[in-house]
């Protein structure tokens, strides 16, 4: 074993694909290595015992040793060998420091997941805290790897995942998000529903990274959708020219299609130049008829789409050229297309391939439009070193651009082609010339006398390729040539293969009349090598005999009867039928009857000729440039291009209106009843779930909360849903009573707000209404109804938190939070299998569990001693207050507003405010209150508007706002009766936090899991004042919202809290080493917490109270 | 998009396999075989080939095919670019794009394979950010691995990625910056055997090597920009600058690449470089044939043809040749009967010529193909169209680089890999 990898070499020559691995080798000399090169090809056992060895490698201690063992495996899988048994080995190495060995092992966990599911499973959570690292690139890859693993049973994880993704700052993170939707469709398609929300997401978004990825979901999840690219339609336009160039063929491809539904056709008034599409002729006709008098005027979107796609014909990559070339083909007015000529031509200097592809494409032009390429003929003249098949196509465009001009230059091109030594072409060519001579009338003499020379060639499949081309002419005016036919005869004996010989016989039986001396006697050498003869050429023996008999019967009698027995008793029973058919048709006897009266109109019956015509003729029901146009059949996933609509449907869905989330149309008041139908589902769905179990228990709370939602909802929702949800309510908390100690944990959160809960429900019921009727003037009743319905469905969630935001949200954005039990009861399905198996796992719809708080589950749920984290009373609350409006800006109306630093009554994820209204003029200010109208994505929960306000008297209410965990400033109107003001709040990141308590214990636990990039640090010098334990407590809290940890040593101190909004740990601990202090904050929430690092620092090194 | 990738190599082994989305088994393979073992030669396989449940869409380069394996409805010429991509990649990486080449470095191949596809649709494709992400291998880099335990696998987004000029990345420092910019032109001819042209066409690309610190801009502007019939940009070029002005103005990419490739009319007389006589006779009944070859140079504008090399596939009746070159060796392959004669420099007062007989297969009769001459050559310091550049002005950076513009003139290519075919006389 240990001697085998020293010499390489022998082994390459029985398997040199092994190279690669074993140079590999011998690069890192490592001890007791094996090679995997002959052995492999030998015995089971020997490939056992060489993957023992990669387990070992995998599971020492030495990174090197690792990284070589899976470059080894890389290799097996390279060569499709199979490396599944290594599985649980390589698993292990999923969270290495070492990027490198981390990227194999994903590669590998690509490759082997689907087949080892459940032991994959155990990689998902490294995949779940790579999603929030700060570099971009792992987050980037932990989506690219976690979506590619196709396990049905992380769909939940998948889709949470996606949608985090999806709202990622990042955009080379969102365009990840974007590829691993079709991943995602493609495992489980009925996640199509939430999938669309994500794609509706992003194609908002604005960079062109994304741009190209999330158009490709669409086409893949929903192409019919065409309602979402309205609002994006002219951004996409303008983005097109930067995105990169593979999203540039997707999204054009997808732009044409749109186009011809959205659009009325340009081609009206130079449809008569449209050959072959004489529906559209006439359509355009009636057309004409009707609006005379309204001239043609392009939709100025139309324009903008030929406009913006006009200069990636300059491209480099030939799939963008094509994919322009195929947009203007299609949307264009005809007299623009010429522009695209010159582009494919380009092409043709490209690749092998793309030639293949761009004839093939501009055959199917040539038939329709000579015009376009005429001038270009000499680009398809054919060259020795083409490839068989580029030959044959450019033969094809060379035929479809003949005509009387130009027939003799080609002609002259064809002679060269039909001395070419690759006979195949030859033959091609040959076709190509009678196809020339049957579209041009004035050539078909000339053709056909060049035919006949041909006919002396000395390559048989020449001359038989032109003797069939030849009885395909003569067909059309067989009266002039009774030479030819002469002349064939002659040639007869010569030609030996069976369908030249088919054709002469052919030829001569239906012409019979005017060879009436050659037919017999080409009849009577027939007869004598009719046994030897293909049986092609034997079916035409007999009807030969049989024209003959009839026309001609005193001297073929004979010859035709001992024909006909030869071929009663022939092998092949399609020539025994064909004789004992015409036996009974042209001899005439008593049983034949009233048929044989007939033979001769039957077999003599004047023939049609046969239409030479170009194999191209039908591609164009295929939209150029797509697979199904190359392989002439329908491919699977072809999306068929529509035709154009006779009346432009409504222009202004396409108008994007300044942000203004209230009023929107469209577009999105679709998707809010899409929106809506999700939720219903969600419910249904937990109903099923959860119905069994607790049918009719319905406690007295709930239901009543429950009723007091119907009210505003009755209109439009059914009964029974009334049911569902107090059910699926009331099973939420009975199960999470009666589970286990570690949700109780969790249920501690909500107490204390269920409280607020029916007062808060009633405000957001006004709330709600008031936005319905809204929307109702702007987008019908449709969407009121599916509005009040999915406002209805997220009240149900809002102990658990989330609901409370959607509300004002009417954008449908992402919200922080979800309901917690639903959450674990996926965890619980995912991890405890065979307790849960049969219920289906839903992933939540309207809301977007928080990474954190699912990584919090996760690790209550792995370690049994959970950790109670309770949120607690601020320890300290400053009073200062800041200045939101000056009285002289506010003309006279002052506004200052203080962090209160309690928990929000009006929803779980917003910082509560205290807000000082005064004011100092002489007169009473009326109706005070903030503009519903909020310029930024903030969540604003207002103060009910103050009706009045004397002079000289100031009212304190109390308003919430949900940041989002980012210290980015909330603007809001803040309107007096005559007057608007702007106003901002900033907040400071500590203010962004709520104090939780927690165990020493605990804290150093939970500090453990929030390492590496999570963890941000610095050393300070202190002050000798601030050294005291007193006034480090106090210096920080009093810059952060924190709770006090009580510490058993005496120089670390702790402090911890959670964002409000997203509900992350936030760690902070001070470690005094005199003179310096170690400042070490933890939270998943980088930003924030180097933001508070920077803060805590300056308030530890400041002196002063 | 692309499911699968095969790489197959010319004796028909699958040597390298790559599945982006559900393993697709190597037997889908056996319909490429089937129409490999159709196709005469190795480039009549044609590109695309479906098959019951898939489509292949394969490309051959480097005698080694690149097979995709598709699923539905994708823009054929996507995957065809696409795949014509990795091979540039690979050979961008590795030197060669070989057999072994790969499978030497088959991690690399996989890795870059995992980077540039996801789900099968194309996430990197740009050298410059696929360098960034992983490091080319290079012998140095190999030991100092082996030794540090170090990786060729880069840790950080490519900034190129973000930002706007994908193709540059940040931070490129030289201490001598360069820019040369190589403007080459090819002809493609087809002469009949009376001397007189049928085609002639010229096709130029301009090919820069740009070794210059921070994000210089650059502004190329040329003499006769009207020559230029068609072309087609590196993405970095400014179309609309190009529009108006007709002046190329670029972020460049680092290191080599290809600035722009362009076509100049036909309706523009080309000048053909060199002239062939010729006369290829057999006589009926005798078993010899006469051949007789002259080349010589016209309008060069006094500049030297170089590395002539004339290539003729004569009639399959041909047994042997006996010939005897005025300079420069010959070869005849009896198998293919492929005759080539590597000619080297035309010197004008002696002109090259190849003289001798052939022999027949005896009893066979006069061979009737009129076997074509190809001819393939090289002249230095001379663009055939005229084409000229003005000037090359810098913005964006201070410093002074220095610039280069090389002139070139060669016989044209019409497949990537085969430069043979410049001039196709057809003779007879």
């Amino acid at each position: 074993m240990l001697g085998m990898s020293a010499n390489s070499v022998s082994y390459n020559e029985q398997g040199s694909v092994e190279s690669g691995v074993d140079a590999a080798q011998e690069n890192s000399s490592i001890p007791g290595s094996i090679s995997s090169g002959g052995a492999a090809s030998s015995l089971f056992s020997a490939d056992y015992k060489k993957n023992e060895d990669l387990k070992e490698m995998l599971e020492s201690n030495k990174e090197s040793l690792k990284l070589e063992a899976m470059k080894r495996i890389v290799g097996l899988i390279a060569k499709g060998k199979n490396a599944s048994e290594l599985f649980p080995a390589v698993v292990k190495n999923v969270a290495s420091k070492n990027i490198e060995l981390k990227k194999l092992v994903y590669v590998y966990l690509v490759r082997y997941a689907e087949e080892q599911q459940d032991l994959a499973l155990l990689s998902i959570s490294t995949f779940q805290r790579a999603l929030k690292d700060p570099n971009q690139l792992i987050r980037a890859s932990a989506l690219r790897v976690l979506s590619s693993i196709r396990v049905p049973i992380i769909v939940p994880i998948m889709m949470l995942a996606i949608k985090e993704a999806a709202t990622d700052l990042s955009p080379y993170v969102r365009k990840t998000a974007a590829h691993a939707i079709q991943k995602l469709y493609s495992l489980d398609p009925d996640q199509k529903e939430h999938l669309i929300e994500v794609i509706e997401k992003l194609l908002k978004d604005k960079s062109t990274l994304v741009a190209g990825s999330v158009v490709m979901a669409f086409e893949e999840v929903c192409p019919d959708r065409i309602d979402l690219i309205h609002k994006n339609y002219r951004k996409l336009c303008n983005l097109l020219v930067d995105v990169e160039e593979w999203g540039q063929v997707v999204i054009i491809h997808m732009l044409t299609r749109y186009a011809r539904t959205q659009f009325v056709s340009p081609w009206r008034e130079d449809a008569v130049f449209d050959e072959n599409s004489a529906k559209a002729f006439y359509d355009s006709e009636e057309e004409r008829r009707v609006d005379q008098s309204k001239p043609y005027i392009m939709d100025p979107d139309h324009r903008l789409l030929l406009r913006n796609t006009k200069p990636l014909l300059q491209s480099r990559n030939t799939a963008v050229v094509m994919a322009v070339s195929q947009l203007y083909w299609h949307l264009a007015p005809k007299h623009e297309l010429s522009i695209i000529t010159k582009s494919l031509v380009r092409l043709l200097r490209s690749h092998r391939e793309v030639q293949y592809i761009v004839l093939q494409n501009i055959a199917t032009m040539s038939i329709q439009r000579k015009g376009m390429f005429e001038p270009f003929m000499k680009s398809f003249y054919v060259r020795s070193t083409d490839a068989t098949h580029i030959k044959t196509l450019k033969l094809e465009i060379l035929t479809n651009l003949a005509n009387e001009a130009n027939i003799s230059t080609i002609l002259r091109e064809f002679q060269t082609y039909v001395k070419s030594q690759d006979k195949a072409f030859a033959a091609a060519t040959i076709q190509a010339i009678g196809c020339c001579a049957t579209n041009i009338s004035e050539v078909t003499d000339t053709c056909l006398n060049g035919l006949v020379l041909l006919l002396s060639n000395r390559d048989e499949t020449v001359v038989a390729e032109s003797v069939v081309v030849i009885k395909k002419l003569l067909q059309t005016q067989p009266s002039q040539h009774s030479d030819i036919i002469k002349h064939m005869a002659k040639l007869f004996d010569n030609i030996t293969v069976p369908m030249a010989r088919a054709s002469i016989l052919w030829l001569m039986g239906e012409y019979c009349e005017h060879v009436p001396k050659i037919a017999p006697d080409v009849l009577r050498k027939m007869a004598k090598t009719f046994t030897d003869e293909e049986d092609i050429v034997k079916l035409q023996i007999v009807n030969l005999a049989a024209k003959l008999y009839l026309t001609n019967s005193k001297q073929t009698k004979l010859l035709t009867q001992y024909i006909l027995n030869l071929g009663k008793y022939d092998q092949n029973y399609d020539i025994r039928d064909r004789t004992r058919f015409i036996r009974q048709l042209i001899v005439p006897n008593e049983k034949s009857g009233a048929l044989s009266k007939y033979a001769r109109r039957i077999l003599m019956a004047p023939k049609p000729a046969p239409v030479l015509q170009s194999a191209f003729k039908d591609r164009d029901r295929f939209q150029l440039g797509t697979l199904s146009h190359t392989l002439n059949s329908q491919a699977s996933g072809y999306l068929e291009l529509s035709d154009w609509p006779a009346v432009a449907p409504d222009q202004s869905v396409r108008n994007v209106e300044v942000v203004e989330p209230v009023k929107e149309t469209g577009a999105p008041a679709l998707s809010k009843s899409k929106h809506a139908k999700s939720n219903e589902k969600f419910y249904s769905d937990s109903e099923e779930e959860d119905g069994e179990e607790e049918e009719g228990s319905n406690s007295e709370d709930s239901s009543s909360s429950s009723s007091e939602e119907s009210v505003s909802e009755s209109e439009s929702e059914e009964n029974s849903d009334d049911s569902n949800k107090s059910s699926s309510s009331q099973s939420e908390k009975s199960s999470s009573e009666s589970d286990s100690e570690k949700k109780k944990t969790l249920k501690n959160k909500k107490p204390q707000q269920q409280k607020l809960d029916s007062k808060d429900r009633k405000q957001k019921n006004g709330n709600a209404v008031k936005v319905e009727s809204r929307s109702e003037s702007e987008s019908g009743s449709e969407s009121s109804s599916s509005e009040s319905s999915s406002e209805s469905g997220s009240e149900l969630d809002s102990d658990s938190d989330s609901g409370t935001d959607q509300k004002k949200n009417t954008k449908p954005k992402p919200v922080q939070s979800k309901p917690v039990i639903k959450v674990e009861k996926k965890e619980v399905s995912l991890l405890d299998l065979d307790d849960f198996s049969p219920v289906p796992v839903t992933t939540p719809k309207s809301s977007i569990l928080s990474p954190n708080l699912l990584s919090d589950l996760q690790g209550l749920l792995i370690s049994p001693t959970a950790s109670a984290l309770q949120a607690s009373s601020p320890v300290f609350v400053p009073e200062t207050s800041h200045e939101l409006l000056h009285r002289m800006t506010g003309k006279g109306l002052s506004a200052q507003y203080r962090f209160t630093r309690q928990p929000c009554i009006y929803g779980n994820s917003m910082v509560s405010l205290q807000l000082t209204l005064s004011n100092s003029t002489d007169q009473a200010l009326e109706n005070i209150h903030i503009s519903e109208k909020s310029s930024t994505g903030q969540n604003i929960h207002r103060f009910n508007a103050i009706e009045r306000l004397e002079p000289q008297a100031s009212v304190t209410v109390s308003m919430g706002v949900d940041f989002n965990d980012s210290t980015q400033a909330a603007n809001f109107q803040l309107c007096t009766k005559e007057d608007e003001f702007s106003v901002s709040i900033q907040p400071a990141v500590g203010e962004l936090l709520l104090p939780i308590t927690m165990s020493e214990a605990d804290f150093t636990k939970e500090q453990g899991k929030l390492v590496g990039m999570n963890e941000s640090s610095a050393t300070i010098t202190m002050t000798p004042e601030n050294v005291s334990s007193q006034s480090v407590n106090r210096k920080v809290v009093s810059v952060a919202n924190l709770g006090v940890i009580p510490s058993g040593q005496e120089n670390i101190y702790r402090f911890s809290g959670k964002t409000v909004s997203s509900g992350s740990l936030v760690l902070v601990s001070v470690v005094l080493k005199d003179p310096d202090a170690v400042i070490t904050i933890n939270t998943e929430k980088t930003v924030m917490g180097s933001m508070l690092l920077r803060q805590v620092k300056t308030a530890l090194t400041n002196s002063g109270p | 998009m692309i499911h699968s990738l095969f790489l197959i190599n010319a004796s028909g082994d699958i040597f390298l396999e790559k599945h982006w989305k559900s393993v697709v088994s190597r037997s889908v393979c056996d319909y490429f075989f089937e129409a490999l073992e159709r196709a005469t030669e190795p480039e009549n396989v044609p590109p695309v080939i479906p098959t019951p449940h898939h489509y292949l869409i394969n490309v051959l380069r480097h005698r080694i095919y690149f097979v995709a394996v598709i699923q539905s409805e994708v823009p054929p010429l996507f995957v065809i670019e696409f795949l014509h991509r990795v091979v540039d990649t690979f050979q961008d990486y590795f030197g060669v794009c070989t057999e072994a080449a790969i499978k030497d470095n088959v991690v690399v191949v996989y890795e870059l394979l995992e980077e540039m596809l996801d789900n099968g649709f194309p996430l990197a494709t740009e050298s410059n950010i696929l360098k960034e992400l992983i490091k080319p291998p290079t012998i140095l880099r190999t030991v100092v691995n082996t030794i540090t335990g170090s990786t060729n696998v880069g840790e950080q987004l490519p900034t190129g990625q973000l930002s706007v000029v994908p193709w540059r990345r940040t931070g490129v420092k030289y201490t001598n910056n360069e820019a040369y910019f190589d403007v080459v032109e090819e002809i493609d001819a087809i002469i009949d055997k009376s001397g007189s042209t049928i085609t002639a066409e010229i096709q130029g690309v301009i090919d820069a090597c740009v070794k210059l610190t921070g994000m210089p801009d650059l502004t190329l502007s040329f003499m006769n920009p009207r020559l230029l019939d068609d072309v087609s940009f590196h993405p970095c070029v400014r179309f609309k600058r190009w529009e108006a002005e007709r002046i190329l103005s670029f972020i460049p990419p680092d290191g080599n690449f290809r600035l722009l490739s362009y076509h100049v009319s036909s309706q523009n007389l080309v000048a053909i470089p060199v002239y062939v006589k010729h006369n290829i006779s057999f006589r009926e009944g005798s078993s010899q044939g006469r051949f007789e070859l002259t080349l010589g140079p016209k309008q060069t504008m006094g500049k030297a043809v170089e590395s002539v090399l004339v290539s003729s596939q004569l009639p399959r009746g041909v047994l042997n040749a006996n010939l005897n070159p005025s300079q420069g060796t010959y070869t005849f392959d009896p198998v293919t009967k492929l005759l080539s004669w590597d000619v080297g420099k035309i010197n004008p007062q002696k002109l090259p010529s190849l003289k001798g007989s052939m022999s027949l297969q005896t009893g066979a009769s006069k061979p009737d193909e009129n076997p074509t001459i190809n001819i393939q050559f090289k002249i230095q310091q001379l663009a055939i169209s005229g084409l000229k550049v003005n000037r090359l002005d810098m913005y964006g950076e201070k410093y002074k680089p220095f610039k280069g513009i090389k002139y070139m003139t060669k016989a044209g290519k019409f497949q990537n890999d085969c430069h043979l075919l410049v001039i196709q006389k057809i003779a007879g």
